[in-house]
């Protein structure tokens, strides 16, 4: 504005006063200072002042009432600006704000430090490739095709789209990893290590079971398993009618080696034998026609069972009528010959036939010697504990959980047993079978939880005690309504205290014996040392060293100093108060609660030389160093890889390698990078592993 | 019927070669070998007894100077060479296996003053009292070509240091003032100086490789950065890790320079060089008192001193690349080279040797605290002078706690504060 107005006057001046001929155009620029020659625009060396403009300003009526006011405001202010500040001072101020960078830039490596120095091995140099085997991609990404030969390769590689070069992962496990969050993957994992438990624990089961050398057992439990499958194959029939006919596949195999073999003819050695003793002997008769029902079952040719699943097979290839199958899937329940036949009705009649009976019947025989297993068991575990009652509790519970989990399964099945019987059925035993169930998803535990259930378990356990009264076996009676306390027991110590104490009802004889010899061994040691006291002699010795160690009164007492002396005369009670001096008691002998031990602690020279006299720096307190010089770490006591790890250097470094300095890029960065590398490595785990189940 | 049969594993009991030892079964149950303390106890004295019977750091002495060493630099990328130089001005590379000279420069008039290798290998630079800088190639020239600098650039003052840049084409020097050069100008890019004080030793960090640190005559430790116009700040009492007359050493944090982190005493006379370990636990430093010793850097005092009878006032000291060994120049114109760790045995060893090597080492480690192995393991021989000096040096620091204390007795309670020996050292931090 100010210049404006500046030229505006200077050409004005020009034009109307020195030269009016002059043409506008001679100037290009407008100047107070170009016309040298000629022009002298008047107040060309004056300072314009604030003022003079502003007066033009108030009375133009372009000019905004903003400017105005700015400039009335620049008019009326005094003060002048600020010096800058001196060199010294500036450059303190850029030399503080360049170490603040600094220092914030050094920061970053804090981390990286930190897991250095609390690294247990450094390997320098730092970064190195590992010298073990490389993947294939990473040999060839430096690697170019030369032969023909090379070249095939090269293009069957590319077909079957391996990557070569950079990208590592396969198509598919790229999928793969797309596919699967890391919170997925962990589920999945958490499930698959459960499945793996459940799975090793059947399998220690089965273990178990297959040692149990009782054959009568075993009988019982293939029966019992048989059944299971029949009335499981009825519910497949409904549900899972693929399934069904797999099973029906497998059945027919079953039935064709049955056929082929000898197994169950009458031809065995064993067959014979009991063929001889079938005269006389009632067991073996039955033995034998049990192994005949065997066979027939066996080779029985198998009848599908239902309709609709047979139809459902049948429609699908051909149409038969219906009325076809109706002969063969009408089943005699008397007839013996069909028996092996898949009776599916069986399970919902009501009504009681008299072969129902009959295997109701043998279902209480089962359950009867299943119960004399589990006392008999008892009465072993028991008879154990009175022998060894300083056994860890630990292997203790072990056994028993074992056991009881055993004992669970064998109520579980009774209890389906007598539903399916119907006869006995109580609605408290009921419930507890249901619990049962339930318990063995969860690892086979009961707990009781109110004193009704206590009373129902007596009640369950109560028939087979009345059955055979001698003392012992009451006692296992008891033992086997243990189980219920014994999963308590883990919380509570005091169970165990009191089932100890019932346990020692038994009696024990070994122990019998061990006390006879030794009372034996004493009187022998008597007879051989009867001259020579050296018990009284040790007890002497001992008391002679306590009372060496214990410290002696000091006696100051002067008689006759401060009052009447003479013979016969004691010093004043004041006088002897306060003149002997006792000292403080020392710490307890080390030996004061052992009775037949002296332990010197007379400090020994030649030892104490060798001895730490003052808690080392890092320690906290002697315990802590002790525990340090405790543990051996020599291979005469650690086996071989405990010992390499335990005498792993802290630093390493490479015979003839340079150690570079780190390089800042590739360190910050990488350790970045490392966090996700690691979530990517445990990924690719996953997937080989996952792979390898699949597999 | 059973038959039950003992089946053992060849594996388990079988050598793979004749030569092998044979394999003893152990049963490990603790109560066949008892007395596991007292037995590690008798291995660990055996094996600190022996560690200090096999310490024999003295590799080689490089002869063929006729000067004082004033400067030994290592090669960038090869472990076997070293350039160094001496006071007459004369270069030398050396080749460490076969200790010997392979190749002699003269390359200034008067000392020489500093050296430095490029990056890559392939050239390194001098620098005199003949105010020059000088780049020479690595190659030694053919038979029959006069020796001549790749690069020379003629400066204004005398150079007293010179380093290199980590992995660009820049270097450092320092004189009067502390110059950044870019190696294809005969100018500095960048001078930097804070007051009038001549600078002796300059030095790139070699992780943050922007950073770098000085040392004046005023006994200042300055701290730049090569990409600020400023320095960052000036810690005035004495040098990080360099010397003071209480000879000792002091370990900086850049990030609080108002208190040393580790102060390093042993030495009894001025402090010339010092050099990291590769593995940066370790430093190592030259004396005027004839020694040099090896500190671990939190520790502040020396694991190691080694000397010889006929080495003089060590001028420089450098760690070998590979954390193997030690090089000393000294005054009486000989290189030295010494093993870092004095009893370790050189060469391949055997797993066998390996592992016992580690366990002897973690015996006397678990054991350190007990007086008979502390004792065997600390004991070192040094020359009687310094020996009396240390001992002069012990009076002394030992007189000063006593006046202290009485000063402190006989004052008003806090007016005389208790200092610890960091915080003693410290004069001012200059921003």
């Amino acid at each position: 504005m100010q210049n404006e107005n500046l030229v505006q006057i200077s050409f004005f001046n020009q034009l109307m006063l020195v030269h009016p001929r002059k043409k506008q155009n001679e100037r290009s620029e407008a100047s107070v200072q170009v016309s040298e020659y000629f022009v002298n625009a008047e107040g060309t060396g004056d300072k314009v002042n604030l003022s003079d403009l502003l007066g033009t300003v108030e009375k133009t009526s372009g000019a905004s009432n903003k400017t105005k006011k700015q400039l009335r405001n620049l008019q009326s202010s005094k003060e002048t600006l600020e010096l800058p500040l001196n060199k010294q001072q500036t450059e303190k101020i850029q030399r503080g704000i360049a170490y603040e960078k600094t220092t914030a830039e050094v920061s970053c490596w804090k981390n990286i430090i930190l897991q250095n120095q609390k690294a247990e091995q450094m390997v320098f140099p730092l970064n190195q490739e590992s010298s073990g085997p490389k993947r294939v991609e990473q040999v060839v990404a430096g690697w170019k095709v030369q032969t023909p030969l090379e070249q095939e390769i090269f293009r069957l590689l590319h077909g079957s789209r391996q990557p070569v070069n950079d990208p590592v992962l396969t198509p598919v496990e790229e999928q793969s990893l797309k596919a699967m969050s890391l919170e997925e993957a962990k589920i999945r994992r958490a499930e698959l290590q459960k499945a793996r438990a459940l799975q090793s624990y059947y399998e220690a089961k089965a273990k178990r079971e297959k040692k149990i050398k009782s054959k009568k057992y075993h009988k019982v439990q293939n029966k019992a398993k048989r059944k299971d499958f029949l009335k499981q194959f009825d519910e497949m029939v409904k549900t899972n009618p693929e399934g069904a006919l797999e099973e029906l596949k497998k059945m027919e195999l079953s039935r064709m080696e049955e056929r082929m073999s000898l197994k169950h003819q009458n031809s065995g050695k064993w067959a014979k034998s009991k063929a001889i003793m079938a005269k006389y002997d009632d067991s073996a008769r039955k033995a034998m026609q049990e192994q005949l029902q065997m066979n027939k079952d066996l080779t029985q040719k198998m009848v599908v069972p239902s309709d609709d699943e047979h139809e459902s097979i049948e429609e699908g290839l051909e149409t038969v009528p219906d009325f076809v199958n109706d002969p063969e899937t009408v089943i005699d329940p008397v007839n013996p010959w069909m028996r092996g036949q898949l009776t599916h009705e069986e399970p919902e009649v009501s009504c009681v036939t008299a072969e129902e009976v009959q295997t109701a019947e043998e279902e209480n025989e089962e359950e009867e010697i299943i119960g004399e297993f589990e006392r008999k068991r008892k009465l072993r575990q028991a008879d154990e504990e009175d022998l060894i009652p300083t056994e860890e509790e630990q292997e203790e519970e072990d056994e028993e959980e074992d056991v009881s989990e055993f004992n669970t399964l064998f109520r579980l099945m009774r209890s389906e047993k007598t539903r399916e019987g119907s006869n006995q059925t109580r609605g408290g035993l009921n419930t507890a079978g249901e619990e049962d169930e339930e318990g063995l998803l969860s690892e086979g535990q009961i707990r009781v939880r109110s004193i009704e259930d206590l009373e129902v378990l007596d009640e369950v356990v109560e028939p087979r005690a009345i059955e055979e009264p001698s003392a012992p076996q009451t006692a296992a009676a008891e033992a086997t309504s243990e189980p219920p306390h014994k999963k308590k027991r883990e919380i509570n110590l005091k169970e165990v205290l009191t089932k100890e104490a019932k346990a020692v009802r038994l009696p024990f004889l070994p122990t019998v014996v061990d006390e006879e010899e030794r009372d034996e061994q004493i009187s022998i040691i008597k007879e051989a040392f009867a001259g020579d006291d050296v018990i009284s002699d040790f007890i002497k010795d001992k008391s002679r060293q306590e009372a060496a160690g214990r410290p002696a009164v000091v006696d100051l007492t002067l008689p006759g100093w401060g009052e009447w002396g003479g013979v016969g005369l004691k010093p004043p009670r004041w006088k002897r108060k306060r003149f002997r001096i006792k000292t403080a008691p020392p710490p307890p002998r080390q030996d004061q609660k052992l009775p037949d031990v002296i332990i010197s602690e007379k400090r020994t020279a030649s030892v104490a030389s060798h001895q730490v006299s003052q808690l080392p720096f890092p320690f906290q307190n002697t315990a802590q160093f002790e525990s340090s010089i405790r543990t051996p770490i020599g291979s005469t006591w650690n086996t071989q890889t405990v010992v390499k790890n335990m005498t792993k250097p802290k630093v390493v470094t490479k015979l003839g390698a340079i150690i570079e300095p780190m390089v800042k890029e590739d360190f910050i960065k990488s350790y970045y990078t490392l966090v996700t590398l690691k979530k990517y490595c445990y990924i690719s785990c996953l997937c080989s592993w996952y792979c390898g189940v699949a597999c | 019927m059973k038959v039950k049969v003992l089946c053992r594993n060849p594996d388990d009991y079988v050598r793979e070669t004749t030569r092998d030892i044979q394999r003893v079964p152990r049963n490990y149950d603790p109560t066949l070998h008892p007395f596991e303390v007292p037995r590690e106890y008798t291995r660990a004295l055996n094996a600190t007894k022996l560690e200090r019977v096999f310490a024999k750091p003295f590799v080689a002495s490089l002869d063929g100077h006729r000067d004082g060493i004033s400067c030994i630099t290592k090669h960038a990328k090869s472990l076997s060479t070293i350039i160094s130089g001496a006071c007459d001005g004369e270069v030398k590379v050396w080749n460490l296996p076969r200790q010997e000279c392979l190749r002699t420069v003269q390359a200034h008039e008067g000392f020489v003053r500093g050296i430095c290798s490029r990056f890559c290998g392939t050239s390194f630079f001098t620098v005199g009292d003949d105010k020059t800088i000088k780049q020479w190639n690595w190659e030694a020239p053919g038979y029959g070509v006069r020796e001549e600098p790749i690069n020379t650039i003629l400066g204004k003052a005398v150079f007293t240091g010179i380093d290199h840049h980590q992995r660009e084409g820049t270097f450092v020097t320092c004189g009067q003032t502390v110059d950044i050069w870019d190696e294809q100008r005969s100018s500095p890019i960048r001078s930097f100086s804070w007051g009038v004080d001549s600078f002796s030793c300059v030095r790139y960090n070699p992780v943050e490789t922007e950073l770098l640190a000085s040392c004046a005559s005023d006994r200042s430790v300055v701290l730049y950065d090569t990409r600020e116009s400023a320095p960052l700040r000036k810690v005035l009492p004495f040098m990080t890790n360099e010397i003071t007359l209480c000879f000792s050493l002091y370990t900086y944090d850049i990030r609080h320079l108002d208190v040393p982190v580790t102060v390093h005493m042993d030495h009894v006379s001025a402090v010339l060089d010092v050099d990291y370990s590769p593995t940066g636990r370790e430093f190592v430093s030259a004396s005027f008192d004839k020694t040099i010793r090896i500190f671990p850097k939190d520790k502040g005092h020396s694991r190691e001193v080694y000397h010889t009878k006929r080495m003089q006032h060590v001028i420089c000291v450098r760690w070998s690349a590979d954390n193997k060994y030690v090089l000393s120049g000294s005054d009486e114109m000989n290189i030295r080279l010494w093993k870092a760790n004095a009893s370790e045995k050189l060469g391949l060893l055997s797993a066998r040797e390996k592992a016992a090597t580690h366990y002897n080492k973690k015996l006397i480690e678990k054991f350190q605290h007990h007086p008979q192995v502390r004792r065997i393991a600390r004991h070192r021989h040094l020359p009687g002078d310094i020996l009396k000096q240390k001992r002069e040096l012990r009076e002394m620091r030992e007189a000063r706690r006593r006046k202290e204390q009485n000063v402190r007795k006989h004052s008003k309670p806090g007016s005389v504060p208790l200092l610890t020996e960091k915080e003693k050292h410290v004069v001012a931090v200059v921003e």
